[in-house]
């Protein structure tokens, strides 16, 4: 259980790397999707007891939302523009992976001081490490790519991030509020596609460095 | 029973007016759903309703105090957004910067989210449970985006994208605190303990010490995003000076409010937990910073929008530091958050009045308001004074007791501090509201409109009642401001109950006494605010 726990671990943390080396949309969609997907299958590893309806449930409404919903939202605002890649990102591209992997080293250093209180168990020693590292990987793609797409999509990695502390440490949160958190994030990514078009119309480019107008 | 209707009437009414055909139904819609809301917020003072079953949403102190702003400021919107829309229903509109053609938002689209928009405030403040008031809190978020975009221009849709970007963000961290708290919540000790505010605090000294603390400052880095709190503020300028100004009257009035109180929650539970230290230093540190940045960008602002949104900074920055000195600045605080939110939706009101007939927000285009819209023009002056903490309206009492507070605890440069950057954004905000008010009126004007009860009423509503509580506070109110104020007591104080207890009883019942006290004192000594006004009307 564990060692599987830890594979996927790893492989949302290559799906960081990867996303940050990707200069493209349409592959950057593709990443981010096939890290929703797999971060799916992290509540049915987490429990003692085996999944229960709720987790699965939760796996389901996951792997349904990140996975296929998220991804064909963003392919239909990613269409109504006419975007193909990152332009002069604040950052490029290729210095984002080196960048990337000190995240990633800062990520371990950090989860080293941090000691989890007694009586609560993990899964996995890398849930702590795992999830800063994607917390601050979403927060690096938004600040450095300015393709309006591109930041929606740091936002999601960003909230995988989150996700994987949750199902791995919290799991006392009822599903009311899973369901709740689950809807939000998808009104969300809804309304920015929907902002998204009309940035896109209005402006023939989704480019956020145009949005300068507004400064004191 | 009660506690659905307040969340459901505004709801459904919301997902109603999407489809609703008749223009005058959806409006007659809107103000029908805000008295039903105001009505029943109201009726929840005389007896609150029982929680409904698993205690997800019941009527707390704090929870009364924010929906009881959110309401009337609602109300208040609702009836100017009736004369608004009329005026905004054109097919096109001439952009007044760029000089395009555009058209708005389908109304159908704006009074649904705004209904909506009502509907998951009062959610945020009905919720006791730290999940739920989350979800409620990214809701108010994504009802609230579609309102800032109703004028479908260029900065519109910048400022939209930049507010739903940043406060995703920042709600998105916030959601990190929710897991954080949970983990220090299932401790060794603390097993069955769940995020409910009431299990939560009754089970607080169980808690696990450094993830509380690490719990607040997510929370507070996230719902600070969406409060207003400085670094973290730099959607709010943008998307309340574009906003239509009954919307951002909602803004910065109830909004604000509703993440602040997401903020105190957590901070009551600092407390109860014993680490009550570290989250005040850091509301303090978070405040006075605030302050500091609204101060540098009133004195330098050109658009009279972003000066009154600067300025929700800056009160938002008091509240933190009243919350964060503990004691009597907390009752000044929320005390202050009811005077702040009536003041500035009244002046957001009343700039909408201004915008709407000289057509820019530039301060240097605005002269002779007085004389070309003479209500307006009164409401702008009084807000003025309000806003800034002139006597007698009911900010000078709030923020007085704010600095005493910092007094009482020794915290000289804190109230050096915060009584310096008063008197700044004194002198800044004096410098644009008069010279906007006074002044020959140009000959003719973009716009013919007049003051109409409808324009000018609600703003008189509110500001006369900011004035009111610079004299006189209604029972009931008073007795919750004390309430919630002893919630933050720290838990050594608990032994002399008594001794904290009454003192604070006292000052309360005083503070009218105080008013006149300190009123009469400002006279003799010509202190700072008073000479500044004078000075500056000469």
């Amino acid at each position: 259980m564990g060692s599987l726990a830890d594979t996927i671990l790893i492989i949302v943390v290559l799906l960081n790397l990867a996303l940050l080396g990707t200069g493209r949309l349409r592959p950057s969609i593709r990443l981010v999707a096939a890290q929703g997907m797999i971060l799916g299958l992290l509540p049915l590893l987490v429990s003692e007891h085996g999944a229960g309806l709720r987790l699965a449930l939760l796996a389901v409404a996951t792997v349904a939302l990140k996975g296929v919903a998220f991804p064909k939202l963003l392919y239909r605002s990613l269409r109504s523009s006419n975007a193909k890649h990152e332009i002069d990102p604040v950052v490029g591209v290729t210095a984002s992976v080196p960048l990337g992997l000190l995240l990633l080293a800062g990520s371990f250093w950090m989860a080293s001081r941090f000691q989890l209180p007694a009586g609560v168990e993990v899964a996995s020693n890398l849930v702590l490490p795992v999830a800063l590292a994607t917390i601050l990987c979403g927060l690096f793609l938004i600040i450095t790519r300015l393709q309006a797409l591109n930041q929606v999509l740091g936002y999601l990695v960003l909230e995988n991030g989150i996700f994987v502390f949750g199902v791995a440490l919290a799991h006392e949160e009822p599903f009311l509020v899973e369901t709740g958190v689950l809807l939000d994030v998808f009104v969300g990514v809804f309304v920015m596609g929907i902002a998204i078009f009309h940035i896109s119309r209005t402006f023939d480019h989704i480019d956020v460095k145009q949005l300068s107008r507004l400064k004191d | 029973m009660t506690i659905a209707a307040l969340i459901l009437i505004p709801a459904a009414s919301g997902l109603l007016s999407f489809w609703l055909p008749s223009q005058l139904g959806r409006r007659a819609l809107l103000v029908a759903a805000a008295v039903m809301h105001l009505g029943l917020t109201l009726s929840l003072w005389s007896a609150r309703p029982e929680p409904t079953p698993g205690s997800w949403l019941a009527v707390d102190t704090p929870g009364l105090l924010f929906l009881t702003i959110a309401s009337t400021l609602f109300m208040a919107s609702a009836i100017y957004c009736t004369g608004y829309l009329s005026h905004e229903d054109v097919a096109t509109h001439i952009d007044r910067e760029e000089r395009f053609l555009f058209s708005n938002e389908p109304e159908s689209v704006f009074i649904g989210c705004l209904l909506l928009f009502l509907a998951s405030m009062t959610l945020v403040t009905l919720s006791q449970h730290f999940g739920l008031l989350w979800v409620g809190v990214e809701a108010t978020t994504l009802a609230s985006a579609p309102l800032i975009y109703f004028h479908r221009n260029h900065r519109s849709l910048e400022a939209t994208w930049k507010y739903l970007l940043i406060c995703s963000v920042g709600i998105a961290l916030a959601l990190m605190g929710n897991f954080v708290l949970a983990v220090s919540a299932s401790a060794a000790q603390a097993h069955d303990v769940n995020l409910h505010v009431t299990n939560l605090l009754a089970n607080a000294s169980k808690l696990d010490g450094v993830w509380l603390k690490a719990a607040f400052l997510f929370f507070l880095v996230g719902y600070g995003t969406k409060m207003g709190l400085a670094p973290m503020h730099t959607w709010l300028p943008d998307a309340h000076s574009e906003a239509p100004s009954p919307v951002s009257a909602l803004l910065s009035g109830a909004l604000l409010n509703c993440a602040f109180l997401g903020i105190f929650r957590v901070h009551q539970l600092c407390t109860a937990a014993g680490e009550g230290e570290f989250s005040r230093s850091l509301l303090v540190v978070f405040g006075l910073m605030s302050m500091s940045v609204a101060a540098v960008f009133i004195l330098r602002a050109r658009d009279f929008k972003r000066m009154l949104a600067y300025s929700s900074v800056e009160h938002m920055g008091i509240l933190a530091i009243g919350v964060g000195l503990g004691g009597a600045g907390v009752l000044g605080a929320i005390f202050h958050a009811f005077n702040h939110s009536f003041t500035k939706a009244a002046l957001f009101l009343a700039a909408g009045n201004i915008l709407l007939v000289y057509d820019t927000k530039s301060i240097n285009d605005v002269r002779g308001v007085q004389r070309r819209l003479p209500i307006t023009g009164a409401l702008w002056l009084a807000g003025f004074l309000a806003i800034t903490g002139t006597p007698p309206f009911g900010t000078f009492l709030s923020e007085f007791t704010v600095l005493r507070a910092a007094l009482d605890a020794d915290r000289a440069v804190v109230a050096t501090l915060y009584l310096v950057l008063l008197a700044i954004i004194f002198i800044g905000m004096a410098n644009v509201m008069l010279k906007m008010s006074q002044g020959t009126a140009p000959e003719s004007t973009p716009n013919s409109s007049k003051d109409k009860l409808v324009s000018v009423g609600p703003s008189l509503v509110l500001a006369s009642l900011v004035f009111m509580f610079g004299f006189y506070i209604p029972k009931p109110l008073r007795n919750a401001f004390d309430e919630v104020t002893l919630s933050v007591r720290e838990k050594k104080d608990s032994l002399e109950e008594s001794a904290t207890i009454v003192p604070l009883r006292v000052e309360n019942e005083t503070l009218t006494a105080i008013s006149t006290e300190v009123q009469s004192a400002l006279h003799e000594h010509g202190t700072e605010p008073k000479t500044d006004a004078e000075e500056i009307r000469e």
